[in-house]
């Protein structure tokens, strides 16, 4: 009984904490999503399916969000794979820890000045000017959906890096040797024996990045030039400009709705996939 | 200011802030050559209202004032200054339009102590209770004589004054002439949505703001720029709706966009029209024949302003003509303080942008009340955007 009190003490921060910080939101919500707009914008009470009929006049947002988000998850995941492999396998102990710092290096500037500098690179005075000059044509890359997914690389690559990284570092190396010894050749090695055990690292890196970019508004607000529009740029216009927080209320959940379903869905997925193995937390 | 003209001649100076605007000297050497160095120094004594109280001002007013206003609004210089008097720092937060501003305050806790809202929100923010009625007796600088009434007088509502003018201009746009071949320069708003659509594809802005965008695309039909109806609004959405594949970008920081020479039109502010074509005289502003908007800035103080005494002194301070003066000149928008404009150059009172001529800004219209709160009008800018 007082082992019971004693943890029901320490559990009391944290309780606290989910129940005012995340269950009190969430409810507050779910009620002003049956709500209406206020005269002068805001929210006023009522009980009203009409904010939920009206989520189609968003399904462009949501529909770029739903192909941008996976897309660069997958973009993430095919440029963090090999350099996650190159920290943990290639890289002698000597740099291995100056490149891990390197990598982790853009965090210590906000996201914001880094896209901003994004703009240049991609503006007309950047990267086309140098493809113009090489006569290769003219072409525009910023404020198109390309822009958005490089920023999105960009922005989240170190956090698909790492758990990458840690599940390939924890790899026993005897396992490859062993493999080499019964003939195998090193891409049949890599592919039969280093992927199948880094998976874990591969399904949370791409679950922080998937769920991330799912709320994402800052990257495409800068690098789309309010042209790719994403479900949380949609969420930042109905709280702060058109000021419906009952309208935006009822996107939100929508969002988290359809959030619940894709990572229940992919946890189910990766979890058969890696063979019933539930250490997909590493990080 | 005035003594510093008898030691630097007007084009001295005006040359002097060119040179200081585009970056080729520093700060201190525009301050010292200029005279105004010295005058920052002395502005102490040149305020009245203040200095008797200076010495003890730090527990009067306490150490931080927040100011929620607009981009580049304010000089720097100034706010060191009233550091230096009062004790408080100004904290300021910057915001790209009134619906914004007026999410914030809807939302309770700003934080704010003073802020900066335009004319067509201030009859909302008295009907929703948000902002207080200004105690005249502590903004001793402010003049109602010699302030322009058709700037200033949104800032009374019910006969009771609740802002304070700070600066007024105009939205038209800028185009860059370079880039326009042998077409002839626009100047209607027909021509901004026209060439949008055809010889400038891809090179056009509209703001990320429903008042201009929307008022300035039912310009295109002759409608008037604060129009709610429906069917009026259903033309502006159906032009925006095809203009939109055509657009650069849908954005209010539309200076970098025409700096880097990716875009060569946009709808623009007189500030911005002014330093852009200050930077790149190619780049000029213009305001569409069929008009457009006239708008004015006010400093008001919202109800939960935690510091109202701060307050106070802050605009106090700004609307001193001498401050004032000095804010014109770093961000080269309009005052409506006669005060202040004797303190001038006369260029910066004969600048066709800051200035234009009587028969452009007649066509013009202030916004109005209702666009702010317009469902219609909120909800057909989201649906733009999200297309």
């Amino acid at each position: 009984m007082q082992a019971r009190h004693r943890t029901a003490l320490f559990l009391l921060p944290a309780g606290a904490w989910f129940v005012t910080m995340l269950v009190l939101p969430l409810v507050v919500v779910l009620v002003f999503s049956f709500g209406e707009r206020g005269e002068a914008g805001g929210y006023s009470p009522a009980f009203v399916l009409d904010n939920y009929f009206n989520l189609p006049a968003r399904w462009t947002a949501f529909q770029n969000t739903l192909t941008l988000a996976p897309v660069g998850t997958l973009a993430c995941l095919l440029i963090a794979y090999p350099l996650a492999y190159f920290l943990a396998v290639r890289a002698s102990e000597k740099w291995r820890t100056l490149l891990l710092v390197l990598v982790i290096v853009p965090f210590w500037t906000s996201i914001l000045i880094r896209s901003y500098a994004w703009i240049f690179i991609l503006g007309g005075q950047g990267i086309p000017a140098l493809i113009s000059a090489m006569g290769l044509g003219d072409i525009k890359l910023i404020n198109t959906p390309f822009a958005v997914l490089t920023g999105i690389v960009y922005g989240y690559l170190p956090l698909m890096v790492f758990p990458i990284y840690v599940s390939l570092e924890r790899l026993d190396k005897r396992l490859l040797e062993a493999s080499a010894d019964l003939g195998s050749p090193p891409w049949r090695s890599f592919l039969q024996v280093t992927l199948p055990l880094s998976m874990p690292g591969v399904a949370t890196g791409c679950m922080l990045v998937f769920i991330l970019l799912m709320g994402e508004f800052l990257i495409p607000a800068i690098l789309g030039g309010g042209k790719v529009f994403f479900v949380g740029n949609a969420l930042v216009d109905l709280f702060l400009q058109s000021r419906n927080w009952a309208f935006g209320s009822a996107v939100a959940v929508a969002l988290v709705v359809i959030m619940l379903v894709t990572v229940t869905a992919y946890m189910r997925l990766t979890s058969r996939w890696a063979g019933g193995r539930d250490d997909l937390s590493l990080m | 200011m005035s003594d510093s003209n008898n030691t630097i001649s007007r084009e001295k100076f005006m040359a002097e802030l060119e040179r200081f605007r585009k970056g080729s000297v520093t700060r201190r050497h525009f301050l010292g050559v200029t005279g105004l160095g010295v005058a920052t120094a002395v502005l102490g004594t040149a305020m009245p209202g203040l200095r008797p109280r200076a010495a003890s001002a730090a527990e009067s007013i306490g150490d931080r004032v927040v100011l929620a206003t607009w981009p580049n609004y304010h000089d720097p210089e100034n706010f060191k200054a009233f550091k230096a008097l009062t004790g408080a720092a100004v904290d300021m937060n910057v915001f790209g339009s009134n619906e914004e501003m007026l999410a914030k305050l809807q939302a309770g806790g700003s934080g704010w102590d003073v802020f900066v809202p335009t004319n067509y929100t201030i009859s909302t923010y008295v009907k929703e209770n948000l902002i207080v009625p200004l105690d005249m007796k502590q903004i001793a600088n402010y003049d109602v004589a010699s302030f322009e009434t058709r700037f200033a007088g949104p800032g009374t509502v019910d006969g009771k004054i609740y802002a304070v003018s700070k600066n007024w201009g105009t939205t038209g746009f800028a185009v860059n002439t370079a880039k326009l071949g042998k077409l002839a320069s626009p100047t209607t708003w027909k021509e901004f949505w026209d060439m949008t659509q055809a010889e400038f594809s891809g090179r056009t802005m509209v703001h990320d703001y429903q008042l201009t965008t929307i008022g300035n695309a039912l310009k295109y039909f002759g409608y008037s720029f604060n129009s709610i109806d429906a069917k009026e609004l259903a033309d502006a959405e159906k032009l925006l709706m095809k203009a939109k594949p055509h657009l650069f970008a849908i954005t209010s920081d539309y200076q970098p966009g025409m700096r880097s020479g990716d875009a060569w039109l946009t709808i623009c502010w007189t500030g911005d029209g002014k330093q852009l074509n200050r930077d790149l005289p190619d780049i000029h502003f213009v305001l569409g024949k069929e008009g457009g908007e006239i708008w004015s800035d006010f400093y008001a103080i919202p109800k939960s302003a935690p510091n109202p005494k701060a307050a106070y002194a802050l605009i106090n301070f700004l609307l001193d003509p001498k401050v004032n003066a000095k804010e014109c000149l770093f961000h080269g928008q309009p005052v409506a303080d006669k005060r202040v404009d004797a303190l001038l150059p006369p260029e910066i009172l004969k600048d066709p942008i800051l200035h234009p001529a009587a028969e452009l800004l007649n066509a013009l219209e202030f916004g109005a009340a209702v666009t702010l709160t317009d469902p219609h009008r909120a909800e057909l800018m989201a649906r733009f955007k999200s297309a």
